[in-house]
């Protein structure tokens, strides 16, 4: 789960990170007073989840209240695109005003997993604010790797080896450390999957601040933090996925036209790679479960239909616990209810009572186009979708 | 013969008493395994369908010889789990549950470096040696026993390669399941090492996924060590970067974890590596000269 940057700053704060003074508003007359509050200089940041959001224009310097006003009032309820949101863009609804500190260096220092060792590790570089996918490509040496156990906590001496190898010496090295231990508590913590500062700023007086945060947490131990649970903003997220979550469905939205149904990710994985191994383009990823209910796969046979980009439907379905005639009527129902979707209908059935789940699908008042393997199913598919065309 | 599974294998159920837990108790049970006891603390006394519940481990332990068990506890308590089962001696842990924090998976690690136990999963199908036994969620009914080792980190992409061997009348020694998390207890190398010691087993079926660098691993692995056939298979070639890996998990991994890396990984350590899921067992049948 994703959140914006000035909770994660809120958070970083609990742990005794510094960060720049700031507040978040949606209204533009605000941002002028809080900007007044900080001595009339301010930086106005763009809200949304995705980054590159200075690419796009999203982050500008106001240099009175007044600017800050106007830049506000520019930045919010725009279609923000940047290299990210792709590009239809994500609208801006809250900005965060900010005290505008002077520059004199930036870094990127991140928490994450490291899975190959199985465990937590501070990654951080003294080429702030760029991508650091290019340098981990271009100059890997340029990264600075601490792993810690997770357990024992980020020891003191870890923390000065990062601050030291980062070239930071005197009371910003010791400022570092402090940011670099409050980050790695955090991620620990708080169940984080990443915690980025990106830039970590130095400022002409040598104090270091946390310009920027990004939040990742793990889904699954959100059960433990209800206050990571509040600060969730469903705007942030596609609508279909969200709707998806609310049955209970792993779903992702994707470019193309033919729409899936598999039961199982490594399997819906699988398919979309066939679809594009046929020539085909798969609209998205969708996990019905293991164990495929029939509630379940009706429903996720309405969301794929309901996507206008849809020309024809894939359903590639292997029963284990599931059994595949329950899985045909779950099909069949929502067909029923929907009347005529006007889209061709491929199914692939196998597993657990399959010649009951065929019987279903012959049975029924829709002409589904029947395949008996994987490669069949998308070969079909893919051919429907062609003949539309 | 087989891994891991097999006559020898005494099952307990933790988490016998839930709905899913009785479900699949039953479905190892009339698949032919040896189910033992199960356990749910606080329900110690009871019985379910015959098979006698306790309330720790320790005490399935002592009473029934168990020495492997299958989880199906709720996330929140399935680490718990793992960790009692190991401190109770059982040698292996098959664990189904799917949702487990990271963070409780890390504590589990630490916690088994100290003990001798084998965790299969979480997050997976489980192990069958078709035939014999089978601790897990698979449907028994499309296996056949045989000749073909398999290790993937899917459940019904396990299921099908399965049945294309199946229908190829190749069979399967055992397969693994070990698991879609990021943090899991046994790699595709401890499988393979167990499956080279087998000797049923004449050749194996891998099947990777995007992320991590697990299967790069396994290649290297395999070209050191490995002689007889290994076909393999990695699904998440069109899924979007970005969306399962987290930013500065991609650069840990250090361009090692998308399909096409893997793919060529494979290929430069002789894998029979394969495009097309549907070709998976034919692939195999190829390398055998079948």
């Amino acid at each position: 789960m994703k959140i914006h940057e000035y909770q994660a700053k809120e958070i970083l704060r609990r742990y005794g990170a510094a960060t720049p003074r700031g507040r978040v508003t949606a209204d533009p007359a605000e941002a002028a007073s809080i900007c007044e509050e900080f001595g009339g200089r301010c930086v106005v940041k763009a809200q949304i989840h995705a980054g590159g959001r200075g690419k796009g224009g999203g982050v500008k310097l106001a240099g009175s209240p007044a600017e800050a006003q106007e830049l506000a009032a520019s930045i919010l309820g725009m279609q923000l695109v940047t290299p990210q949101t792709g590009p239809e863009g994500q609208e801006v609804r809250k900005v965060l005003v900010e005290e505008a500190l002077d520059i004199a260096s930036e870094y990127y220092l991140a928490v994450t997993l490291d899975r190959q060792i199985g465990a937590p590790i501070i990654m951080a570089s003294a080429a702030g604010g760029m991508n650091i996918e290019e340098v981990a490509e271009e100059n890997p040496d340029a990264i600075v790797r601490e792993a810690f156990d997770p357990h024992l906590g980020l020891q003191p001496f870890q923390a000065r080896s990062v601050a030291s190898r980062l070239g930071l010496s005197g009371g910003t090295a010791r400022q570092a450390q402090k940011l670099i231990a409050a980050l790695a508590r955090t991620y620990v913590e708080m169940d984080a999957s990443l915690a980025e500062i990106n830039p970590m700023l130095v400022t002409g007086e040598g104090d270091v601040v946390a310009l920027d945060a990004k939040m990742n947490f793990d889904s699954n131990a959100l059960f433990r933090h209800q206050d990571v649970r509040e600060m969730r903003d469903l705007a942030e997220e596609n609508a279909l996925e969200v709707e998806a979550g609310r049955y209970g469905l792993n779903y992702i939205k994707l470019d193309g036209n033919i729409g899936c149904m598999v039961n199982g990710a490594g399997l819906a994985m699988a398919t979309m790679d066939i679809i594009k191994l046929y020539g085909g383009a798969p609209a998205n990823f969708l996990d019905v479960g293991g164990s495929a209910s029939q509630e379940a796969v009706a429903n996720a046979f309405r969301l794929l239909v309901g996507d206008p980009n849809v020309k024809a439907v894939l359903i590639n379905i292997f029963g284990g616990i599931a059994r595949t005639d329950r899985i045909a009527g779950g099909v069949v129902d929502a067909l029923a209810e929907l009347g005529d979707v006007g889209i061709p209908v491929v199914v692939r059935l196998e597993g657990t009572n399959v010649e009951k789940g065929r019987e279903i699908l012959h049975s029924a008042d829709f002409d589904f186009i029947v395949a008996s393997q994987m490669g069949d199913a998308a070969e079909k598919a893919v051919a429907a979708v062609k003949e539309l065309a | 013969m087989a891994i891991w599974v097999n006559e020898e294998t005494r099952l307990v159920v933790q988490g016998i008493t839930g709905k899913e837990g009785t479900f699949h108790a039953l479905g190892c049970r009339d698949y032919g395994t040896n189910v033992v006891a199960g356990v749910t603390p606080g329900k110690g006394g009871q019985e379910v369908e015959g098979v006698p519940v306790f309330d720790s481990m320790d005490q399935a332990r002592d009473k029934t010889g168990c020495n492997a068990t299958m989880i199906f506890v709720p996330p929140p308590f399935a680490a718990d789990a793992i960790m009692e089962a190991a401190a109770a001696g059982i040698e292996l842990v098959v664990c189904i549950t799917e949702g487990i924090p990271v963070g409780d998976m890390l504590k589990v690690k630490a916690f088994l470096r100290d003990h001798p136990t084998r965790l299969v999963g979480p997050n997976c199908p489980g192990v069958i040696s078709p035939g014999v036994a089978k601790i897990g969620i698979m449907p028994g009914h499309i296996h056949l026993p045989g000749r073909v080792g398999v290790i993937s980190r899917s459940g019904t992409l396990t299921y099908e390669a399965v049945w294309q061997l199946t229908n190829l009348e190749l069979g399967q020694s055992t397969c693994v399941g070990i698991g879609g998390d990021p943090i899991n207890g046994t790699s595709f190398i401890d499988a393979l090492e167990a499956f080279a010691a087998d000797d049923a087993t004449e050749a194996v079926i891998m099947m990777g996924e995007i992320g991590g660098s697990a299967e790069e691993e396994a290649a290297a692995w395999v070209q050191a060590n490995y002689d007889r056939p290994v076909v393999g298979f990695i699904a998440g070639r069109t899924a979007p970067p970005g969306r399962r890996m987290g930013h500065a998990g991609a650069i840990v991994a250090g361009g090692k974890g998308t399909a096409a890396a893997k793919m060529e990984a494979m290929r430069e350590a002789g894998i029979h590596v394969v495009e097309s899921p549907a070709e998976m067992g034919r692939k195999v049948a190829e390398a055998l000269g079948a």
